[in-house]
This record gives structure tokens, C-alpha cells and sequence, in this order.
């Protein structure tokens, strides 16, 4: 057993865990922060993908004590931090998703989102195949990802003011506009 | 009420649909989506226990004797037990109930479960795990079903005198011959008949989130279990039997759950475990499989070996089919009875046949037992048979989606084994593939390596007979109208991700004119809800869906009288729409919080049941109601290939979807389970394996070694929306949710040959069957149709 102090979502948080605990265990059963999911416990899925000092790690495969003062950002984190810097609602990553349909069970998305939020936040306009190149580390098993990588388009075409490519089910459409966020309260 | 008052596919009212046909953001999205949503390992109850399972090392033993007295001396452990705390046998098919919670006297893969520990961690009980001393005596083990069929002792299963009088011989977990017109007759007659044979392998549903279970016993005798399963009733029911417990006392609640298809519709050993436990203990228990222990649980896609036989005449028209199937049903019978049923039963569409003969076998082997996966018993005979079709019209030099088009059975007609089928719009589907993959343009005349293959499928929305047989609704549904201007869904329904809450809000909404954020739903709690049957047969949006329909239209009555009064106008003047009741023609409106109270005050306190029953439907002849449906779905596909003739590796390009769904009540919804379903059939058919060693252990139980598709290897899915109109389904809906993965598989085989004129006939597709094929093509010569096409279904892929 040791004691930790760890550094997530912008808040200081001391905690007692076995030594052997990795991160995912120390997110979900410490401090209650279960949007990090547990899908294989070995590395292979990324349904626990978290972001230490801005890059994804699986938080399955990382000792909590080796986390040390880095800053840890979940799926919990993404909202507020995006309400604090001025926004409305949802991290617009996580609104596009919510708008495309990409969340299908739900379970791989908080990885899979924050493999995304990773990438935007170092490359904001990526191709397609860098999209999917970046998500190659979070396995979703409903969606064929079309809807997640379509989700990702979405939110960079609003970032930069232009037309998302329409889905093959809306032929010169743009079905998502219906689907446009709530706003907190309305 | 029900099926015997069908509404057709109309809008509820005059100004037409307001919210379906629209895509509509997910009502549980945003709370998955923030990491707010609550699964059930996410649920944490004060005083809670750990539960683990000890599992079999062996393929096939007898248990002589298990000494659990080290195990439960360890300090920290709180119960240990074993089979004979719970002998009641259960299967989720009453006819066939050869399951125990926990081995008995027997163990018949390796991973059956043997005895559970309860410790105040999941470390603890771990190690209580390693204390118990079980004593086994090995058996024979049967891996290949061809060998336990052939020696009929040891018998995996001992059965009853009963049994063995009814050919339930040996192995044999079930045999079903059924024939339909005269097929040698029709294949002696038949200007061409093609025979072969194919072979499809094992695959299992992976869904991301592990099995979970967390049961509490509450001193006034109420067990509580939260479980990961998308068949609330059933658990319920299984539980009671086992547990001899009064199905009133035992409450089954599904939170939010990660992925299910198929793989999470058994009552399985960690749900009785912790329940037992937790009557044991006097504490909470929880139990998360390890993603190993999904893999031994299994209930996956059940290996066939399948011969075809299919006659035509020169023209194309198909004449008569005869199939002979073996089925590796694993250790136990699980779904089995009904997968030996659907191997047949579902392959009479979209192809209208004379004649049809099917004999399928499903035999007991000491595997990982097999289920139920999305297009359950189906997806294998379909990719036999559209395999078959193409070699058809190769024979027949005709364009393989042109002999479909020819044999399409039409609307409104009754199959050849007596299904009834209603609407149908597979014709619209090889339209939609054929303009959108350039067909005519590309088939054929791409350089050599790259193809384009067709195929088509047909699948059942929904089952027409529960799995035990009663009188009462198959889904039933009750509204609660609250004065604030909410409404509250009570279903019994299992959303598994595919989401039927979703829907059940947007037919909520669209019937009683409300913004859908004003309508919630409490989904799949026993306590709670009605009974639904449960997400499985791609039943939901259907029945629970016509049952909204039916509570929305007793509520709709009381609440145009109310507002007819009110205003002293004809109630034909009153409409319901966008969250405001109004007069037609007038200027009057009010929300629907006054109108709710105006009702309220007129009616007493307002709520409304609604049911679903399917109408009388199946043929007349035994098992002739297995297959029956009160509508089916229709699918074609063109897969888009390229493969490397040096290294054998296929590629899919692209994968043109189309879907005959019914009305889209919600084409996002529709559009995302056509991708879904077609990412896991082109999974299965180039890159998933569920096997075996040759001692019976799991090749791989991991996401590793089992590899699924990243999102570099999915291809560009395009998913092309086709709306029959269904005269039974809500609005006109049909399923989408497993039809659409049947013809990405055999669609892929078909465009290997017309990338290389090889032909594919045992999966999956890997490199080395594509390089021993062209090694044969060479062998024969370069060429076309005058090739015998490579036989590959009987080579052997090194095992681990």
C-alpha cells in the first residue's frame, strides 16, 4: 500500500492504493471516476485510454505510482475543462459523436474520444487516414467506426466554418444539423 | 390492441411525421459520451464482496471429488461453493436445460466453471482459487464434431431414456430433416445443378465491455441482481428456477450495457453465482469476467460444414436446393435447438425455389459451448448458398446480379417452407449496390487482383413465439403522463447499445406531439417494467415499438376528448404536435403540460399499457414455426476487393450496403447497425478464428490474439438506406440490426473470383488459402469457368 498524490482533471487528489495498482484501477475504484471502462485489462482494447500530460496512455498498463505530479485528464475531465474555458456544454468532440450516432454501446468512447481530443489537440485538421491511424489503438466493435471517424469530420468542418462530407445515407445533406447539441438547461 | 389491430405504416397524424425519418441524436449519448453512464461494473454497493470462478483444465472429465476447506480457511473469504449448492438444471431453452450454475459431476470444456469464491477482493479470491483441490478423471475429449459423431461414447451429455428414443443418439445435440416439394425430382430435371461444399469456422461476439454481475439478498427474501445481459426476463426466470426462488422475489436490473450481440443472451454461471453468494454471505457480491474467461463463455457463431446442391434451368431460374449440414455445437445446447431449426429454415429468400430439402445435425463437442451471434444460424448457410449462386451463374455465364434479380421471390408471398412473407424490398437493394459500386462499368473489367462481389441475405424482425410457449404479449410497455409535461417509458426492453430507448423516444414523441426531451425512459427492470422478451431476433424496434404505439393511442384518446371539451370544438379539429396541443384552423394552442392537466382533471391520473403479440403465422408441420416472422428484412451487398497475389492478403476497398429495413425511423440509428453489421461480417470472414488447440484450449483468449478490425483495417463502409413500408411494423419499420452482415461475407469470396477466378469456400479467407488457391489455379492452367475451382474447404490451418 502506498499513498499517492495525483494531479487529475485540475484537481490535487491523495489517495491510499496497493503498490501493484495500475491507473485504471486507481481512476475507477479510489476515486469513482468509471468513464475510464475496463475492457481487456492487458493493453489490447484502449477502452481505458486516459490523457497524462496531454498524450494517450493506456491507463491499464500504467502504475498509478509512476504518474507522479503529471497531469491526468478522463473523460470526466473533458466538460468542465471545456465549460471553464468559456464553452457550452460538451467538449465538441463529445457533441459531434453524441450528434453522429457514434456512440453506439458506448463503452469504448471515452478511450476512443480522448484519442481524439489528443489528436485534434496537435493537429487540428487531419486527414482521414490520420483520423483512423489515431483511433487504430481504441477497438470498437458496433459502430465499423464510420460514424466516430464521421463524428471527428464534423468537428473539425464546424472548427473551421465549412460543410461536413455527407454520409452515404443523406446523399447532399447535412443530417447532423437537426441533431445539434442542447445546451445545458434549455 | 397488438398485431390483431395493425395501424399500417401511416404518420399519427394529418400533418405528417414530425420526428421519424429525421435523424435524432441518442437519448443515452451525451451520459455515454461525458462518461456519465453507469454500467454494471461501474456500480459500487457498500459492504461488497468479490466474487471469482475456478474453471476447468480439462476437456472433458468427471468430477471425482473438490476439497474447498484450504480455500475457505483463507482469511478474507466470506463463502466458497460448488455445484452441488445449486444442482437445478437450466438452459434458456426449456426443452433442453443441460447447464449447471457450476459443474456437477462433469466439466466438458476447458473453462466450464467448477466452484466460486466470495473474498473481500478479487486478489483474495484469487488465491482462494488456487486452495481448492479438485479431483478430476479425464475422458476422452471430442474437438471435431465429424469424430463425435462417429463414436457415440463417452457421451458428452448422458441422456435420458426418453431422449435416446427420439434419434438423440450419442453426441447428437440435435437433428432436424426437413423437406419441402420433390428435390430429387426437381435436380434430375434441372438443366444445371452445381455441388460443393463449404466450411465456415467459429467466431465469437467480442463485445468491449466484460460479463458483469452484482446480485444483494435483502433480508425480506428479494434478490437484486444487476447483470450485463440483454435478456432481463429470461435471467429472471433462470434465476428463480435455480435458486428456487418465487419469480416475484428475484428482481433483474440491466444497466447501461457495452456491447451484447448475441454474446450476453444466456443466463450464465457468474449471474446464479452471485446471487448464490449473496444469499450465503448476507452481503453484496460482485463478479467481472476477465476478457479470458468472455472468451471460454462464448456462446458464439456455431462452425458449420455445408453441402449444396442447387439445380436451375438454363435461363437462371432456381429449380431446388438440398443442403446436408453439420453444426460444432460446443459443450452445451444453449440456442442450439433453434440454430439447427434456422440453418434451414431462413434460407428461402429473397429467392423464390420450388423445391428445398435441408438435413442439419448439431453435435456436442467438449469446445467453448456455441450461441446465438448477430444473424444467428444463418450467416453460415447464407454464405454457403451465395457462394453457390455465384458458381451458378459463372456456370451459366449470366451476371451474378442479374440471376438474382430473376429469382427474386416478390412482396406478399409464402416460401417454399410456408413462411409469410409481406414486404419486401430486396429488388430496390441489388438496384442501389449495383449504381453505387458502378457494376455494370466495373465487374469484370477491373485489372487482375481487384473485384467486385454480390451477394443478398433475408432476416427475421423478431420471432413469432417466445422461448417458452404462453398466450400473453411478447412485449409490453406502460406510459406514465406527469403533470409537468413529462411522459415516463416503462419497457422491459434491453437496449444493448443498439438503441431501442432511443426509439421508444422518438415514437413516444411523434405519437403525442411532445419535444422528445420531454419523454424518459426506465428500461429493463423487472420490478419496474413489463415484460419485453428481450433484445435478441431483432425484435425490439418492432414489437416494443407497435406496443408504444398501442399505450400512445389509448392516451391520445382521453387527451383529444379532454382538449375537444375544453376548447367546444370536433375532436377531428385537435392535433398534437412539437410540444403544443392545438386547434386545426385556429389560432389556439397550449402547451402540453396545461394539456396534460386539463386531462388529468377530466380523466384522473393519467397512464396508458400497451402490448405486442405477433399474429398466428409458420407452417403446418413440426418445427414449422421456427423461422417465422411476422416481418423480414432484406439485404445485397457488392464488397469491393484487391488482393496481393504474392503475400495472399485480401483487402476490402469498399463495401456497398443496402439495407431494406422497413421506414427508418431514425436513419442514423439504421445507417450506424448496417456499418456495425457489416464491419463484423468482413471481420469474420478475413480476420477472427474461434478455435481450438488439438488438447481443447482456447487458441488465443485475448483482443490480441483474436484480432478484430482497428479502425485502419475497417474499409469505407456505405451504408444505402432502402424503406419497404412493412404494413405490421411500427410506422412501417423493420429490423436493422443483424440482416445486413450476412452477404459481406460470401460477397467477399464473390469478388476474389472476379478479382483472381479463384473461388473461396471454407473461411476465414487468410493469405495461406489464397496462395494455395492460385497455386492450384496455376497448377490447372490460367483461365476461367473451365477451371475447377480450388478446393480449399478441407485444408487444415496449423493450429496453435
Amino acid at each position: 500500500m502506498r499513498v499517492l498524490s495525483l494531479h487529475v482533471n485540475g484537481d490535487r487528489v491523495e489517495l491510499a492504493a496497493p503498490d501493484h495498482w495500475t491507473l485504471l484501477e486507481v481512476l475507477r475504484y479510489r476515486l469513482g471516476l468509471t468513464g475510464s471502462k475496463q475492457g481487456c485489462d492487458k493493453g489490447d482494447c484502449g477502452a481505458c485510454t486516459v490523457l497524462v500530460e496531454g498524450q494517450p496512455v493506456l491507463g491499464c498498463l500504467t502504475l498509478a505510482a509512476s504518474c507522479g505530479e503529471k497531469p491526468i485528464t478522463t473523460i470526466e475531465g473533458l466538460m468542465p475543462a471545456h465549460l471553464a474555458a468559456g464553452g457550452t456544454g460538451p467538449d465538441p468532440v463529445q457533441a459531434a459523436f453524441d450528434r453522429c450516432g457514434a456512440l453506439q454501446c458506448g463503452f469504448c468512447q471515452p478511450g476512443m474520444i480522448l484519442s481524439a481530443r489528443a489528436l485534434l489537440n496537435r493537429n487540428a485538421q487531419p486527414t482521414r487516414p490520420e483520423i483512423r491511424a489515431a483511433l487504430s489503438g481504441n477497438l470498437c466493435r458496433c459502430t465499423g467506426y464510420t460514424q466516430i471517424v464521421q463524428a471527428i469530420e464534423l468537428a473539425i468542418a464546424e472548427s473551421l466554418g465549412v460543410e461536413p462530407c455527407a454520409p452515404a445515407w443523406a446523399p447532399g445533406t447535412n443530417p447532423w444539423k437537426l441533431a445539434a447539441p442542447a445546451e445545458p438547461g434549455a | 390492441m397488438s398485431a390483431r389491430d395493425v395501424r399500417g405504416p401511416g404518420a399519427p397524424w394529418p400533418e405528417g411525421f414530425r420526428l421519424v425519418g429525421k435523424a435524432q441524436r441518442k437519448i443515452d449519448g451525451l451520459s455515454k459520451a461525458i462518461g456519465a453512464a453507469l454500467y454494471t461494473d461501474d456500480l459500487v454497493l457498500a459492504n461488497m464482496l468479490h466474487a471469482k470462478i475456478l474453471r476447468s483444465p480439462h476437456a472433458h472429465a468427471k468430477i471425482r471429488a473438490i476439497d474447498t476447506r484450504a480455500a475457505q480457511a483463507l482469511p478474507g473469504v466470506h463463502a466458497v461453493i460448488t455445484g452441488e449448492c445449486m444442482p437445478v438444471k437450466y438452459g434458456v431453452i426449456p426443452w433442453t436445460p443441460d447447464e449447471n450454475a457450476l459443474a456437477l459431476d462433469k466439466v466438458r470444456f476447458i473453462g466450464d466453471e467448477v466452484a466460486a469464491v466470495a473474498a473481500v477482493d478479487e486478489d483474495t479470491a484469487n488465491a482462494a482459487l488456487k486452495l481448492i483441490r479438485v479431483d478430476y478423471e479425464p475422458l476422452r475429449a471430442f474437438l471435431d464434431p465429424e469424430e463425435a459423431l462417429r463414436t457415440p461414447e463417452p457421451q458428452i451429455h448422458e441422456q435420458t431414456p426418453e431422449q435416446k428414443l427420439k434419434e438423440h443418439k450419442g453426441n447428437v445435440s440435435k437433428h432436424v430433416r426437413l423437406e419441402f416439394g420433390d428435390v430429387d425430382a426437381a435436380l434430375a430435371g434441372a438443366d444445371v445443378v452445381v455441388a460443393d461444399d463449404y466450411e465456415f469456422h467459429g467466431t465469437t461476439h467480442t463485445p468491449i465491455e466484460p460479463h458483469c454481475a452484482l446480485a444483494q439478498f435483502a433480508p425480506d427474501g428479494v434478490l437484486t441482481v444487476w447483470s450485463s445481459t440483454q435478456i432481463t426476463h429470461y435471467v429472471q426466470k433462470a434465476l428463480a428456477q435455480v435458486l428456487e426462488l418465487p419469480e416475484a422475489r428475484v428482481r433483474v436490473i440491466q444497466p447501461c450495457l457495452g456491447g451484447a450481440f448475441g454474446g450476453k443472451s444466456d443466463p450464465f454461471a457468474l449471474e446464479f453465482v452471485v446471487a448464490k453468494l449473496a444469499m450465503l454471505t448476507g452481503r453484496p457480491v460482485k463478479c467481472l469476467w476477465t476478457r479470458e474467461e468472455v472468451f471460454y463463455a462464448h456462446r458464439g457463431r456455431h462452425p458449420m460444414k455445408l453441402a449444396y446442391r442447387t439445380g436451375a434451368r438454363r435461363d437462371g431460374k432456381l429449380t431446388a436446393v438440398d443442403a446436408k449440414i453439420l453444426i460444432d455445437g460446443g459443450s452445451y445446447s444453449s440456442f442450439g435447438l433453434v440454430t439447427t431449426y434456422y440453418s434451414g429454415q431462413l434460407l428461402t429468400g429473397p429467392y423464390h425455389f420450388p423445391a428445398y430439402r435441408f438435413d442439419s445435425t448439431r453435435v456436442f463437442t467438449n469446445k467453448p459451448p456455441c450461441g446465438p451471434k448477430r444473424g444467428h444460424g444463418s450467416v453460415q448457410p447464407r454464405f454457403a448458398f451465395e457462394v453457390q449462386l455465384d458458381q451458378l451463374a459463372e456456370k451459366l455465364a449470366l451476371d451474378p446480379l442479374e440471376l438474382r434479380r430473376i429469382n427474386f421471390q416478390g412482396e406478399n408471398v409464402k416460401t417454399v417452407n410456408g413462411q409469410r412473407v409481406t414486404s419486401n424490398g430486396f429488388l430496390q437493394c441489388l438496384d442501389e449496390v449495383e449504381r453505387a459500386s458502378q457494376w455494370k462499368a466495373r465487374r469484370g473489367k477491373l485489372p487482375r487482383g481487384r473485384g467486385l462481389g454480390v451477394a443478398g441475405s433475408m432476416y427475421i424482425t423478431g420471432t413469432n413465439y417466445p422461448v417458452y410457449p404462453n398466450p400473453m404479449p411478447q412485449a409490453g410497455v406502460q406510459l406514465k403522463l406527469d403533470r409537468s409535461g413529462l411522459v415516463t417509458v416503462f419497457t422491459g426492453g434491453n437496449d444493448i447499445g443498439q438503441g431501442s430507448n432511443s426509439i421508444a423516444r422518438t415514437i413516444v414523441a411523434e405519437e403525442l406531439g411532445l419535444d422528445p426531451a420531454d419523454v424518459r425512459v426506465v428500461a429493463a427492470d423487472t420490478d419496474l417494467c413489463p415484460v419485453d422478451l428481450g433484445a435478441y431476433s431483432s425484435r425490439v424496434t418492432f414489437m416494443v415499438g407497435n406496443a408504444l404505439i398501442d399505450a400512445c393511442r389509448k392516451l391520445r384518446v382521453q387527451l383529444v376528448a379532454a382538449l375537444a371539451e375544453h376548447w367546444e370544438v370536433d375532436e377531428a379539429r385537435i392535433g398534437l404536435g412539437n410540444g403544443r396541443a392545438f386547434e386545426r384552423g385556429a389560432a389556439r394552442t397550449l402547451t402540453m403540460r396545461e394539456a396534460f392537466q386539463l386531462t388529468e382533471a377530466r380523466f384522473d391520473t393519467l397512464g396508458a399499457t400497451g402490448a405486442y403479440n405477433t399474429p398466428k403465422l409458420g407452417g403446418d408441420y413440426r418445427g414449422g414455426t421456427i423461422g417465422a416472422s411476422p416481418a423480414y428484412s432484406f439485404t445485397a451487398h457488392v464488397v469491393e476487393v484487391e488482393v496481393d497475389e504474392e503475400t495472399g492478403r485480401i483487402t476490402v476497398a469498399n463495401c456497398w450496403i443496402a439495407h431494406d429495413c422497413g421506414r427508418a425511423l431514425n436513419p442514423m440509428l439504421v445507417a450506424g447497425q448496417m456499418e456495425g453489421s457489416a464491419y463484423m461480417g468482413l471481420a469474420e470472414a478475413l480476420m477472427e478464428d474461434h478455435k481450438v488447440n488439438r488438447f481443447g484450449l482456447h487458441a488465443g483468449p485475448s483482443l490480441l490474439d483474436y484480432r478484430i478490425p482497428t479502425a485502419v483495417d475497417t474499409p469505407e463502409l456505405h451504408a444505402l438506406i432502402v424503406e419497404s413500408l412493412d404494413p405490421e411494423g411500427p410506422y412501417g419499420a423493420k429490423e436493422a440490426g443483424e440482416g445486413p452482415l450476412h452477404p459481406s461475407i460470401p460477397a467477399i469470396s464473390n469478388a476474389v473470383f472476379d478479382a483472381l477466378g479463384i473461388r473461396l469456400r471454407a473461411l476465414p479467407f487468410t493469405p495461406a488459402k489464397v496462395l494455395r488457391a492460385l497455386r492450384e489455379q496455376a497448377t490447372a492452367g490460367r483461365g476461367g469457368s473451365s477451371v475447377r475451382p480450388a478446393r480449399v474447404a478441407s485444408e487444415a490451418e496449423p493450429s496453435c
